[in-house]
Protein backbone atom coordinates (compact mmCIF):
# COMPACT_ATOMS: atom_id res chain seq x y z
CA UNK A 1 0.00 0.00 0.00
CA UNK A 2 1.91 2.94 -1.18
CA UNK A 3 -0.12 5.86 0.88
CA UNK A 4 -1.79 5.94 4.37
CA UNK A 5 -4.81 7.14 2.59
CA UNK A 6 -4.97 4.43 0.47
CA UNK A 7 -5.16 2.18 4.39
CA UNK A 8 -7.78 4.50 5.16
CA UNK A 9 -9.62 3.21 1.71
CA UNK A 10 -9.31 0.00 2.78
CA UNK A 11 -9.94 0.30 6.60
CA UNK A 12 -13.40 1.57 5.24
CA UNK A 13 -14.16 -1.45 3.23
CA UNK A 14 -14.31 -3.33 6.40
CA UNK A 15 -16.38 -1.45 7.92
CA UNK A 16 -18.84 -1.22 4.54
CA UNK A 17 -18.62 -4.98 4.28
CA UNK A 18 -19.62 -5.24 8.38
CA UNK A 19 -22.80 -3.48 7.32
CA UNK A 20 -22.14 -0.08 8.69
CA UNK A 21 -24.82 2.59 8.48
CA UNK A 22 -22.34 4.91 10.07
CA UNK A 23 -18.59 5.57 9.63
CA UNK A 24 -16.65 7.95 11.63
CA UNK A 25 -13.29 8.81 10.54
CA UNK A 26 -11.07 10.89 12.77
CA UNK A 27 -7.43 12.20 12.11
CA UNK A 28 -5.28 13.65 14.39
CA UNK A 29 -1.85 15.20 13.49
CA UNK A 30 -0.37 16.40 16.76
CA UNK A 31 2.94 19.36 17.43
CA UNK A 32 4.88 15.79 17.68
CA UNK A 33 4.39 14.71 14.10
CA UNK A 34 2.32 12.14 15.01
CA UNK A 35 -0.73 11.32 12.97
CA UNK A 36 -3.50 9.45 15.03
CA UNK A 37 -6.00 7.97 12.66
CA UNK A 38 -9.05 6.36 14.21
CA UNK A 39 -11.93 4.66 12.46
CA UNK A 40 -15.44 4.01 14.04
CA UNK A 41 -17.97 2.14 12.67
CA UNK A 42 -21.78 0.92 13.95
CA UNK A 43 -21.40 -2.66 12.38
CA UNK A 44 -21.87 -6.21 13.23
CA UNK A 45 -18.08 -5.70 15.30
CA UNK A 46 -15.85 -8.87 16.62
CA UNK A 47 -15.60 -10.45 19.66
CA UNK A 48 -12.16 -9.75 21.32
CA UNK A 49 -10.89 -13.08 20.30
CA UNK A 50 -11.62 -12.63 16.71
CA UNK A 51 -10.15 -9.04 16.77
CA UNK A 52 -6.88 -10.33 18.48
CA UNK A 53 -6.81 -13.14 15.24
CA UNK A 54 -7.38 -10.41 12.50
CA UNK A 55 -3.79 -9.13 13.34
CA UNK A 56 -2.65 -12.35 13.08
CA UNK A 57 -2.14 -12.71 8.83
CA UNK A 58 -4.55 -15.36 8.40
CA UNK A 59 -8.15 -14.05 9.92
CA UNK A 60 -10.65 -13.43 7.10
CA UNK A 61 -14.54 -14.13 7.06
CA UNK A 62 -13.98 -13.97 3.05
CA UNK A 63 -14.47 -16.92 1.22
CA UNK A 64 -12.65 -15.79 -1.69
CA UNK A 65 -9.32 -16.10 -0.24
CA UNK A 66 -7.93 -17.39 2.87
CA UNK A 67 -6.22 -15.00 4.69
CA UNK A 68 -7.24 -11.11 5.24
CA UNK A 69 -4.56 -9.03 4.59
CA UNK A 70 -6.13 -4.94 5.28
CA UNK A 71 -5.50 -4.72 8.65
CA UNK A 72 -2.15 -7.09 9.82
CA UNK A 73 -0.45 -4.93 6.50
CA UNK A 74 -1.95 -1.36 8.15
CA UNK A 75 -0.34 -2.58 11.48
CA UNK A 76 2.89 -3.27 9.73
CA UNK A 77 3.05 -0.22 7.63
CA UNK A 78 2.46 2.15 11.24
CA UNK A 79 4.46 -0.14 13.49
CA UNK A 80 7.51 0.57 11.26
CA UNK A 81 7.19 4.23 12.21
CA UNK A 82 7.21 2.95 15.86
CA UNK A 83 3.08 3.72 16.10
CA UNK A 84 0.77 0.46 16.11
CA UNK A 85 -2.81 -0.54 15.22
CA UNK A 86 -5.56 -1.33 17.62
CA UNK A 87 -8.78 -2.66 17.36
CA UNK A 88 -11.93 -2.05 20.35
CA UNK A 89 -14.81 -3.97 19.01
CA UNK A 90 -18.04 -5.52 20.62
CA UNK A 91 -20.47 -7.83 18.82
CA UNK A 92 -23.65 -6.05 17.37
CA UNK A 93 -22.09 -2.65 18.71
CA UNK A 94 -19.69 -1.82 16.08
CA UNK A 95 -15.59 -0.94 15.68
CA UNK A 96 -12.97 1.01 16.32
CA UNK A 97 -9.48 0.82 14.19
CA UNK A 98 -6.99 3.44 15.87
CA UNK A 99 -3.96 3.71 13.87
CA UNK A 100 -0.87 5.51 14.98
CA UNK A 101 1.81 6.83 12.36
CA UNK A 102 5.12 8.78 13.69
CA UNK A 103 5.14 10.74 10.57
CA UNK A 104 8.98 12.26 11.15
CA UNK A 105 10.06 8.60 11.21
CA UNK A 106 12.15 7.67 7.40
CA UNK A 107 9.83 5.03 7.08
CA UNK A 108 6.14 6.73 7.29
CA UNK A 109 4.47 6.39 4.01
CA UNK A 110 2.82 9.72 2.93
CA UNK A 111 -0.77 10.88 3.91
CA UNK A 112 -1.44 10.13 0.38
CA UNK A 113 -4.68 11.94 -0.90
CA UNK A 114 -7.50 11.54 1.57
CA UNK A 115 -9.36 13.87 -0.23
CA UNK A 116 -9.81 10.83 -2.92
CA UNK A 117 -10.69 8.41 -0.59
CA UNK A 118 -13.45 10.12 0.68
CA UNK A 119 -15.10 11.23 -2.46
CA UNK A 120 -14.14 7.83 -3.53
CA UNK A 121 -16.79 5.86 -0.46
CA UNK A 122 -19.28 8.43 -1.28
CA UNK A 123 -19.16 8.23 -5.10
CA UNK A 124 -19.78 4.26 -4.43
CA UNK A 125 -22.26 4.62 -1.56
CA UNK A 126 -24.19 7.53 -2.21
CA UNK A 127 -26.94 6.30 0.13
CA UNK A 128 -24.85 5.70 2.86
CA UNK A 129 -23.14 4.52 5.03
CA UNK A 130 -22.65 8.02 6.37
CA UNK A 131 -19.30 9.79 6.71
CA UNK A 132 -18.22 11.96 9.34
CA UNK A 133 -15.06 13.40 8.42
CA UNK A 134 -13.28 14.97 11.35
CA UNK A 135 -9.74 16.83 10.76
CA UNK A 136 -7.14 18.63 13.60
CA UNK A 137 -3.76 19.67 13.14
CA UNK A 138 -1.80 22.31 15.14
CA UNK A 139 -2.77 24.51 11.72
CA UNK A 140 -6.64 23.97 13.22
CA UNK A 141 -9.65 21.44 12.21
CA UNK A 142 -12.44 21.05 9.94
CA UNK A 143 -14.88 18.53 9.71
CA UNK A 144 -17.11 17.03 6.73
CA UNK A 145 -20.56 14.68 6.72
CA UNK A 146 -22.28 13.07 4.33
CA UNK A 147 -25.87 13.56 6.22
CA UNK A 148 -25.82 17.19 6.50
CA UNK A 149 -24.36 17.43 2.35
CA UNK A 150 -27.11 15.34 1.45
CA UNK A 151 -29.53 17.36 3.49
CA UNK A 152 -28.74 20.38 1.70
CA UNK A 153 -28.66 18.87 -1.33
CA UNK A 154 -32.04 16.70 -1.34
CA UNK A 155 -33.25 15.46 -3.93
CA UNK A 156 -30.11 15.82 -5.96
CA UNK A 157 -27.95 12.62 -4.83
CA UNK A 158 -24.64 12.64 -3.24
CA UNK A 159 -23.15 11.00 -6.55
CA UNK A 160 -23.45 13.96 -8.95
CA UNK A 161 -20.82 14.47 -10.51
CA UNK A 162 -20.65 17.73 -9.56
CA UNK A 163 -20.98 17.07 -6.01
CA UNK A 164 -18.57 14.47 -6.56
CA UNK A 165 -16.63 16.86 -7.39
CA UNK A 166 -17.16 19.67 -4.84
CA UNK A 167 -16.20 16.96 -2.12
CA UNK A 168 -13.12 16.43 -3.66
CA UNK A 169 -12.35 20.08 -4.00
CA UNK A 170 -13.13 21.55 -1.05
CA UNK A 171 -11.55 18.33 0.93
CA UNK A 172 -7.92 18.82 -0.90
CA UNK A 173 -8.31 22.60 0.35
CA UNK A 174 -8.82 21.68 3.95
CA UNK A 175 -6.26 18.78 3.72
CA UNK A 176 -3.43 20.96 2.37
CA UNK A 177 -3.93 23.32 4.60
CA UNK A 178 -4.10 21.14 7.81
CA UNK A 179 -1.41 18.76 6.70
CA UNK A 180 0.48 20.41 3.84
CA UNK A 181 3.87 20.99 5.55
CA UNK A 182 3.83 17.88 6.76
CA UNK A 183 3.91 15.34 4.10
CA UNK B 1 -14.81 24.16 4.10
CA UNK B 2 -15.36 25.27 0.52
CA UNK B 3 -18.82 27.79 0.89
CA UNK B 4 -22.16 26.15 1.56
CA UNK B 5 -23.85 28.41 -1.07
CA UNK B 6 -21.57 26.37 -3.68
CA UNK B 7 -23.54 23.55 -2.78
CA UNK B 8 -26.86 25.08 -2.92
CA UNK B 9 -25.88 26.78 -6.48
CA UNK B 10 -24.85 22.87 -7.50
CA UNK B 11 -27.99 21.77 -5.93
CA UNK B 12 -30.26 24.27 -8.35
CA UNK B 13 -28.10 23.40 -11.76
CA UNK B 14 -28.36 19.80 -11.15
CA UNK B 15 -31.91 19.72 -9.82
CA UNK B 16 -34.16 18.97 -13.24
CA UNK B 17 -31.45 16.33 -14.18
CA UNK B 18 -32.34 13.94 -11.42
CA UNK B 19 -35.34 13.02 -12.86
CA UNK B 20 -34.37 11.84 -16.06
CA UNK B 21 -31.95 9.49 -14.39
CA UNK B 22 -34.67 7.83 -11.84
CA UNK B 23 -37.07 7.57 -14.70
CA UNK B 24 -34.89 5.27 -16.54
CA UNK B 25 -33.23 2.11 -14.85
CA UNK B 26 -33.90 -0.35 -17.78
CA UNK B 27 -31.45 1.82 -20.06
CA UNK B 28 -29.20 1.81 -16.60
CA UNK B 29 -25.61 1.07 -17.45
CA UNK B 30 -23.29 -0.25 -14.48
CA UNK B 31 -19.46 0.00 -13.57
CA UNK B 32 -18.48 -1.96 -11.21
CA UNK B 33 -14.72 -1.43 -9.86
CA UNK B 34 -13.31 -4.17 -7.51
CA UNK B 35 -12.40 -2.26 -4.44
CA UNK B 36 -10.66 -4.75 -1.64
CA UNK B 37 -7.33 -4.65 -0.25
CA UNK B 38 -5.59 -6.16 -3.38
CA UNK B 39 -7.42 -3.55 -5.60
CA UNK B 40 -6.92 -0.96 -3.91
CA UNK B 41 -3.10 -1.71 -3.67
CA UNK B 42 -3.41 -2.29 -7.35
CA UNK B 43 -4.50 1.27 -8.31
CA UNK B 44 -8.27 0.98 -7.85
CA UNK B 45 -9.21 3.77 -6.46
CA UNK B 46 -8.10 6.33 -9.21
CA UNK B 47 -9.32 4.41 -11.81
CA UNK B 48 -13.16 4.34 -10.23
CA UNK B 49 -12.27 8.22 -10.33
CA UNK B 50 -11.36 8.13 -13.32
CA UNK B 51 -14.31 6.54 -14.55
CA UNK B 52 -16.56 9.14 -12.17
CA UNK B 53 -15.24 12.04 -13.67
CA UNK B 54 -15.23 11.23 -17.46
CA UNK B 55 -18.48 10.05 -16.94
CA UNK B 56 -19.65 13.54 -15.07
CA UNK B 57 -17.65 15.09 -18.11
CA UNK B 58 -19.73 13.45 -20.49
CA UNK B 59 -22.90 14.20 -19.16
CA UNK B 60 -23.66 11.00 -19.13
CA UNK B 61 -26.61 10.35 -16.18
CA UNK B 62 -27.75 7.01 -16.88
CA UNK B 63 -24.25 5.39 -16.13
CA UNK B 64 -23.60 4.54 -12.00
CA UNK B 65 -20.63 3.60 -10.83
CA UNK B 66 -19.93 1.22 -7.68
CA UNK B 67 -17.59 -1.12 -6.24
CA UNK B 68 -17.42 -4.90 -5.11
CA UNK B 69 -15.27 -6.83 -2.70
CA UNK B 70 -12.39 -8.94 -3.59
CA UNK B 71 -13.40 -12.06 -6.86
CA UNK B 72 -9.99 -13.62 -6.23
CA UNK B 73 -8.37 -12.84 -9.25
CA UNK B 74 -5.71 -10.37 -7.25
CA UNK B 75 -2.42 -10.28 -9.79
CA UNK B 76 -5.64 -9.02 -12.26
CA UNK B 77 -6.15 -6.33 -10.99
CA UNK B 78 -7.78 -3.16 -10.90
CA UNK B 79 -10.63 -4.78 -12.06
CA UNK B 80 -13.94 -3.34 -13.17
CA UNK B 81 -16.72 -5.01 -14.73
CA UNK B 82 -19.40 -2.68 -17.37
CA UNK B 83 -22.91 -3.71 -18.20
CA UNK B 84 -24.78 -2.62 -20.62
CA UNK B 85 -28.43 -3.33 -20.94
CA UNK B 86 -29.61 -6.56 -22.38
CA UNK B 87 -25.65 -7.46 -23.12
CA UNK B 88 -23.45 -9.93 -21.38
CA UNK B 89 -20.97 -8.08 -18.75
CA UNK B 90 -17.60 -7.78 -19.99
CA UNK B 91 -14.60 -7.65 -17.40
CA UNK B 92 -12.16 -5.45 -17.68
CA UNK B 93 -8.45 -6.53 -16.34
CA UNK B 94 -4.90 -4.43 -14.99
CA UNK B 95 -6.82 -1.24 -15.45
CA UNK B 96 -5.69 2.41 -14.80
CA UNK B 97 -7.32 5.74 -14.97
CA UNK B 98 -6.65 6.37 -18.80
CA UNK B 99 -7.98 2.71 -19.54
CA UNK B 100 -10.72 3.58 -17.67
CA UNK B 101 -11.74 6.92 -19.77
CA UNK B 102 -11.28 5.16 -22.85
CA UNK B 103 -13.83 2.34 -21.86
CA UNK B 104 -16.47 5.23 -21.02
CA UNK B 105 -15.50 6.61 -24.22
CA UNK B 106 -15.62 3.30 -26.61
CA UNK B 107 -17.99 1.13 -24.84
CA UNK B 108 -20.39 2.86 -22.30
CA UNK B 109 -21.26 6.00 -24.79
CA UNK B 110 -19.98 3.70 -28.55
CA UNK B 111 -21.37 0.40 -27.25
CA UNK B 112 -18.03 -1.10 -28.56
CA UNK B 113 -16.08 -3.13 -25.52
CA UNK B 114 -12.42 -2.16 -25.67
CA UNK B 115 -11.29 -6.09 -26.48
CA UNK B 116 -7.53 -5.46 -25.60
CA UNK B 117 -8.79 -4.48 -22.25
CA UNK B 118 -10.48 -7.74 -21.18
CA UNK B 119 -10.30 -10.60 -19.17
CA UNK B 120 -10.16 -12.74 -22.13
CA UNK B 121 -7.69 -11.35 -23.72
CA UNK B 122 -5.52 -11.28 -20.93
CA UNK B 123 -6.41 -14.97 -20.92
CA UNK B 124 -5.26 -15.46 -24.38
CA UNK B 125 -1.89 -13.75 -24.13
CA UNK B 126 -0.79 -15.82 -21.11
CA UNK B 127 -1.69 -19.19 -22.98
CA UNK B 128 0.49 -17.94 -25.68
CA UNK B 129 3.20 -16.95 -23.68
N1 LIG C 1 -14.78 -2.89 10.99
C1 LIG C 1 -14.97 -4.23 11.12
N2 LIG C 1 -16.12 -4.73 11.61
C2 LIG C 1 -16.31 -6.06 11.73
N3 LIG C 1 -15.40 -7.00 11.37
C3 LIG C 1 -14.22 -6.57 10.88
C4 LIG C 1 -13.93 -5.17 10.73
N4 LIG C 1 -12.68 -5.05 10.23
C5 LIG C 1 -12.21 -6.30 10.07
N5 LIG C 1 -13.13 -7.23 10.45
C6 LIG C 1 -12.96 -8.71 10.42
O1 LIG C 1 -11.58 -8.99 10.33
C7 LIG C 1 -11.29 -9.76 9.16
C8 LIG C 1 -9.93 -9.39 8.59
O2 LIG C 1 -9.94 -8.07 8.04
P1 LIG C 1 -8.84 -7.66 6.99
O3 LIG C 1 -7.48 -7.86 7.58
O4 LIG C 1 -9.14 -6.29 6.50
O5 LIG C 1 -8.98 -8.72 5.82
P2 LIG C 1 -10.19 -8.89 4.77
O6 LIG C 1 -10.96 -7.60 4.76
O7 LIG C 1 -9.48 -9.14 3.48
O8 LIG C 1 -10.99 -10.07 5.25
C9 LIG C 1 -12.46 -9.47 8.23
O9 LIG C 1 -12.67 -10.54 7.33
C10 LIG C 1 -13.61 -9.32 9.21
O10 LIG C 1 -14.14 -10.57 9.58
MG1 LIG D 1 -10.17 -5.69 4.74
Amino acid sequence: MRDISLHLMDLAQNSIAAGARLISVDLALDDNGVLTMRITDDGRGMTPEAAQRALGPFATTRTTRKVGLGLPLTQANARLTGGDLTIASAPNEGTTVTCTFYTRHIDCLPLGDLAQTIAALVAAHPDGPDIELSLTSPKGESAFGTAETRDILHPVPLDTPEVIAWITQSLREQTDVLFGGER
Amino acid sequence: MKSIAELEEIRKRTLQRINLRREDKESEVRVVVGMATCGIAAGARPVMMAFVDEIGRRHLSQVTVSQTGCIGMCRLEPMADVFLPGEEKVTYVNLDADKARRIVAEHVVNGRPVTEYTIGNAENNKQQA
